[in-house]
């Protein structure tokens, strides 16, 4: 299995702080990596800096064999990158349907692909022509998610997809990114819901102060809570 | 996956009808103050066409605030560097403007609107390059730039104009007025209510049906975001400048006209009005822009017959109400 994207000694200064101090990490093609740590460990900026929302300061962002280190975000997602932020970011003024119109790029969105996104997230059908800023919070991930995927990508970076979501759309969520995981789509994961990351990950990186801390599975990572403690301070007990 | 099906109907959007209510709730304020019914149709009539050049003039303005959060001092300068285009070729044609055939009035208005348009949204390629390229994102630089731009633009058309103000009679066909009942409308202002109205419904139609104005409606809202769906924001911000000039070329050509003038500080003068028409209306909102323009024309207007001493001071009172009402303008898009 070749790896999608590789990072190699990325630093991130914003403003006058070392964000990221040297990342080095792969995604293999069609896996789900988790990449976990604590608040402020990095991971949100890790994943901004693959998406050249902030410049890396040093080292190399290669997709697919292409640098990308310096290349501007529009070209960026225009090489086949989705992305989910933290604050999901659906343009509230917009409706569900205009949200997704402007997320296709080549044209409008193809009946047979939304029909898939609709079997994944039937609310975003139901409320098609509604303003999204109507949105519940669960709707509002679910509409940020299908624009990801509203046209096939090579790399969806998907950030805290759970974060403030009641726990019952939480397992929702994970079976559709679950569903979206077998259509082979290759996922690189920011979560904090440990739970969530032990269900849908393959691999796991840990962060910590800006740079990778640990890399392997993450059925062996789940499996161990003391190196859990360890790595997240947290046991997999504490999420269930 | 049944929770995110959430059967739950959504609430109804809330359509805030309230600023839309404004300009008609004053209007009919006004009336008994005012007393004569005919000085306040001809006093609303003169409010709306003012109004909507105003509109034509801050339209441009408030996207350029909005979407790509630039604070453009130098706004006035194609106002005024369109009016001055626009003479370039209405002076030389003064005998097709005198005649008394519609066809030969247009066929010299026409050019110089589509001239001082084409100037102008040339100029603000231009500005837009060489002036705020460089300051995207630092208010303070934006203002020194933008300001330092609208001075240099002004002492370039004295200098290539002279200090004189220019005439700049209305075409004959569209003197006079329509005498209804009491009440005399101008057919100037009737014409500009007109464009005034074209230019909103245009505006409107390609925010809202086309993909262009998703993209711009979007980008006012998180710039950011449209770029990591994969389209290049700057291009856009550069595209709605330019047409943002070109539309204050156009009112800068209608404002001349209604004041049979040209002169090089006109820019000058209107900026604040528009500034505090954008402000009104909430930064990036066409239809923000388009009531708080009728309100600032209407103020001004009415202010001005009832009471003369505050007609200066009017506008700014009018400011400090609508935000102490509703911080962030009638309309608000954005989070600024």
């Amino acid at each position: 299995m070749s790896d999608l994207l590789t990072l190699s000694g990325i630093h991130t200064h914003v403003g006058r702080y070392h964000i990221l101090q040297g990342v080095d990490f792969v995604v293999p093609e069609g896996q789900t990596t988790m990449l976990l740590g604590r608040n402020g460990a990095g991971k949100t900026s890790t994943l901004r800096t693959i998406m050249g929302l902030w410049q890396a300061s040093a080292g190399q962002i290669s997709l697919a064999g292409v640098r990308i280190e310096r290349t501007a975000t529009p070209d960026i997602a225009r090489l086949g990158v989705g992305y989910v932020p933290e604050t999901m970011a659906v343009f509230s003024d917009l409706t569900v349907r205009e949200n997704l119109v402007l997320a296709a790029r080549d044209g409008p969105p193809d009946d047979a692909r939304l029909d898939w996104i609709f079997g994944f997230f039937p609310a975003l059908k139901r409320f098609w022509l509604s303003r999204a800023g109507g949105l519940s919070g669960g709707q509002k991930q679910m509409l940020s998610i299908a624009r990801a995927i509203i046209e096939p990508r090579k790399l969806l970076l998907i950030d805290e997809p759970t974060k403030g979501l009641a726990p019952a759309i939480v397992g929702s969520l994970i079976e559709c990114l679950k569903e979206i995981k077998r259509g082979g789509a290759t996922i690189l994961l920011v979560e904090q819901n440990f739970h969530a990351a032990r269900e849908l990950g393959d691999s796991v990186l840990v962060m910590d102060n800006g740079t990778i801390v640990h890399r392997g599975e993450m059925a062996a990572l789940a499996a161990d809570i003391a190196l859990q403690e360890h790595l997240l301070g947290l046991s997999l007990e504490a999420h269930q | 996956m049944n929770e995110l099906a959430a059967t739950d109907s959504l609430p109804k959007p809330k359509r805030d009808i309230i600023p839309a209510l404004l300009p008609v709730a004053l209007a009919l304020l006004v009336l008994p103050l005012i007393g004569s019914a005919s000085s306040w149709a001809t006093l609303t009539v003169a409010s709306l066409a003012m109004g909507m050049m105003i509109f034509i003039m801050a339209s441009g303005l408030t996207l350029v605030f909005g979407l790509m959060d630039v604070l453009n001092f130098g706004h006035g300068a194609f106002i005024a560097v369109g009016a001055y285009v626009a003479t370039l070729v209405l002076v030389p044609l003064a005998g097709w403007m005198q005649a008394d055939s519609l066809l030969s009035n247009l066929a010299a208005v026409l050019p110089a609107i589509l001239l001082a348009m084409a100037v102008t949204g040339a100029l603000g390629l231009v500005v837009e390059r060489v002036l705020i390229l460089p300051v995207y994102g630092q208010h303070l630089k934006q203002i020194l730039m933008t300001t330092g731009g609208l001075i240099v633009a002004e002492q370039t058309l004295y200098a290539l104009w002279g200090p004189q103000i220019i005439p700049l009679p209305l075409p004959a066909s569209l003197r006079g007025s329509f005498i209804i009942g009491d009440v005399a409308i101008a057919k100037y202002r009737l014409l500009a209510m007109l464009v005034g109205l074209i230019v909103f419904v245009a505006i409107q139609l390609v925010l809202n049906r086309t993909k262009l104005g998703l993209l711009i409606r979007a980008g006012v809202e998180n710039g950011e975001m449209v770029e990591a769906l994969g389209y290049h924001i700057r291009r856009l911000f550069l595209g709605v400048f330019m047409t943002g000039s070109a539309l204050a070329g156009l009112g800068g050509v209608m404002w001349a006209l209604y004041r049979e003038q040209v002169h090089a500080s006109m820019g000058d003068d209107l900026t604040v009005l528009v500034f505090i028409v954008v402000i009104i209306g909430g930064l990036g909102s066409i239809g923000g822009c388009f009531i708080g323009a009728l309100l600032v024309a209407m103020v001004a207007n009415y202010g001005g017959f009832l009471v003369p001493k505050l007609a200066l001071v009017s506008n700014i009172l009018l400011m400090v109400a609508i935000l102490m009402w509703r911080p962030r303008g009638l309309h608000a898009v954005t989070s600024r």
